[in-house]
């Protein structure tokens, strides 16, 4: 990240204003591939010279074992799992995702606060408190997201691990059909990636494709992100600089700086005193002008548009 | 075509196998599901007495020895009540081929070897999917306690069938049970018109005979890229390092 960006109140203790890795978030549904792109990703970035690590959901030392033990349990609420999921979160992003960025690692997260607010959406919870909750999360350098319609979804669920309790949305909806919920739950899921996409300026990649055709455009993005960074000349011959594509900077990074800056101006401007020195920016607008550009970031303010 | 208990079809195939301890079913039943994977199919593999919500009180039940002849009828059927809900009509649904290892007519045979009632025991599985084909693996008795007993490996209290008081000696009281059980399944392979293998036969042979029983099935069979990232490895000259269980992430 050149620079650092949150989405809502920053997160206390951070000093500096740079970090020198990338921060590459892949998102999708249950079951899309993202775990096989990021597993293919992480070697490729690192046959090519670039340190690279991977997180994601249920991997934080602090509650990932207690998580877990609370999904097996299917007794916990809605405010309980969100609160819970964004403990997993913070703890990782404070001592995996931070650390490795400031040493300049590549960081690809299997997963953001996007499938938590999807996952919080779809089961009622106040869009402007999920946002808030998470409003510690860091700007991405990009947010690519894995794009796939239920009908593709199912061979590979079957596949793999079959039909889970949560992923069949099983905790609220009705009835005893695992199928009918499965496709349910996931089209619902799915509808929501489809809004934040638009809100959080996703970078939307179709995952009806096979592997390979899905990593191509993966790679692409990840080539344009990583651009700036020093490459490792000659020992890296499979791919040489020269033959990257230059494609346009990533969308998401950009807008959200613009937005910040304009948002900054208008708090300066006519902004109350009390909502400025709280750093609490009106995320409560962002679902209902979700259209505008630059939404969801800490600058989505109706003001700043 | 499988179909729901009111006739309803559905889009998957559901394959079964049954017979008696040591009749060799499993044997075929793996090969089987290895030949249709190779074939490119989307296959889910299930086998008796493996719900994860039911299993831990079954082995309970069995290790206390706890069980009656009717609540041990009753916690296998409500362990095949949770795999077809939660695993096997959903993928029978979503166009699979479910193979499963053991299945009612397992129920049918022990529990009515075990002393229920007959009728009884039918009505309590009026939920379970019709296979699309059941194979009975049809084995004469001596040659399956020969497979079995070979080594005089341990019997468990319910599998020699020692809760029916039918001898002290275990290894007894496992022939006499396998004796009735084989019984009541002759009796089943006509009722349901299950299709009976010869498991006498070499084991070549055998899964032969399976695979075109099977084939006529498999129209309409949904298929599965069972390592799609296979071009990308070449491709890349990568190794696949990081790809040691696709399909396992925690969500």
């Amino acid at each position: 990240m050149t620079r650092i960006l949150f989405y809502g109140s920053p997160l206390p203790g951070m000093a500096e204003e740079r970090l020198p890795g990338k921060l590459i978030v892949v998102e999708g549904t249950d079951g899309v591939g993202r775990s096989t792109q990021i597993a293919l990703l992480r070697e490729w970035l690192e046959a090519n010279g670039f340190a690279a690590t991977e997180t994601g959901f249920t991997r934080s030392e602090l509650a990932a074992v207690g998580l877990k033990k609370a999904k097996r349990g299917h007794t916990m609420g809605d405010l309980t799992m969100n609160l819970y999921y964004a403990t997993d979160f913070v703890d990782r992003l404070e001592k995996q995702i931070i650390p490795a960025l400031r040493a300049g690692f590549v960081v690809i997260t299997d997963r953001y606060i996007y499938s938590l607010i999807a996952r919080a959406q779809v089961r009622g919870v106040d869009p402007t408190w999920i946002r808030s909750v998470l409003g510690f999360a860091l700007v991405p350098d990009v947010i690519f997201y894995l794009k796939i319609d239920v009908e593709h979804l199912l061979p590979r669920v079957i596949n793999s691990r079959g039909f889970d309790y949560w992923e069949s949305g099983t905790d609220y909806l009705r009835g005893d059909d695992v199928y009918e919920n499965y496709v349910k739950h996931q089209g619902l899921l799915i509808e929501q990636f489809d809004a934040l996409a638009a809100e959080y300026q996703f970078h939307v990649v179709d995952a009806n494709r096979g592997v390979p055709e899905i990593f191509r455009t993966l790679r692409a993005g990840i080539e344009t992100v990583i651009d700036d960074m020093q490459i490792p000349s000659e020992t890296t011959a499979r791919r040489p600089a020269a033959r990257r594509p230059r494609v346009r900077k990533t969308t998401a990074k950009a807008a959200a700086r613009a937005a910040a800056k304009a948002a900054a101006k208008a708090a300066a401007t006519k902004a109350s005193p009390a909502t400025a020195a709280l750093g609490e920016p009106p995320l409560a607008e962002a679902p209902a002008t979700a259209a505008k550009s630059g939404d969801g970031v800490n600058a989505s303010s109706p003001t700043a548009g | 075509m499988a179909t729901m208990p009111d006739g309803t079809p559905l889009r998957g195939k559901l394959f079964i196998v049954e017979g008696i301890d040591g009749s060799g079913k499993s044997t075929q039943l793996d090969l089987l599901h290895k030949w249709l994977v190779s074939r490119g199919y989307l296959v889910a593999f299930t086998e008796w007495n493996s719900s994860p919500v039911v299993r831990q009180t079954t082995k309970r039940g069995k290790e206390r020895k706890l069980l009656s002849s009717t609540s041990f009828s009753l916690i296998h059927a409500a362990d095949l009540a949770d795999r077809i809900q939660h695993y096997i009509l959903p993928a029978l649904r979503a166009g699979a081929i479910v193979l499963a290892d053991r299945y009612i007519y397992t129920a049918f045979a022990r529990d009515v070897a075990r002393g229920v009632n007959r009728d009884w025991v039918r009505a309590i599985y009026n939920f379970a999917i019709t296979p699309t084909l059941a194979l009975y693996f049809r084995v004469p008795l001596d040659e399956s306690l020969q497979r079995i007993l070979v080594g005089r490996p341990e019997l468990k209290y319910y599998e020699a069938g020692q809760d029916l008081g039918l001898s002290e000696d275990p290894y007894e009281s496992f022939r006499l049970f396998q004796g009735r059980i084989l019984e009541e399944y002759e009796h089943i392979v006509d009722e349901f018109r299950l299709t009976a293998v010869d498991a006498t036969q070499a084991l070549v042979q055998q899964q032969a005979r399976v695979r075109k029983l099977v084939l006529p099935h498999l129209k309409g069979a949904r298929k599965v890229d069972q390592r799609p990232w296979r071009e990308v490895l070449s491709k890349e000259g990568l190794h696949g390092r990081y790809l040691n269980n696709p399909g396992q992430e925690e969500s």
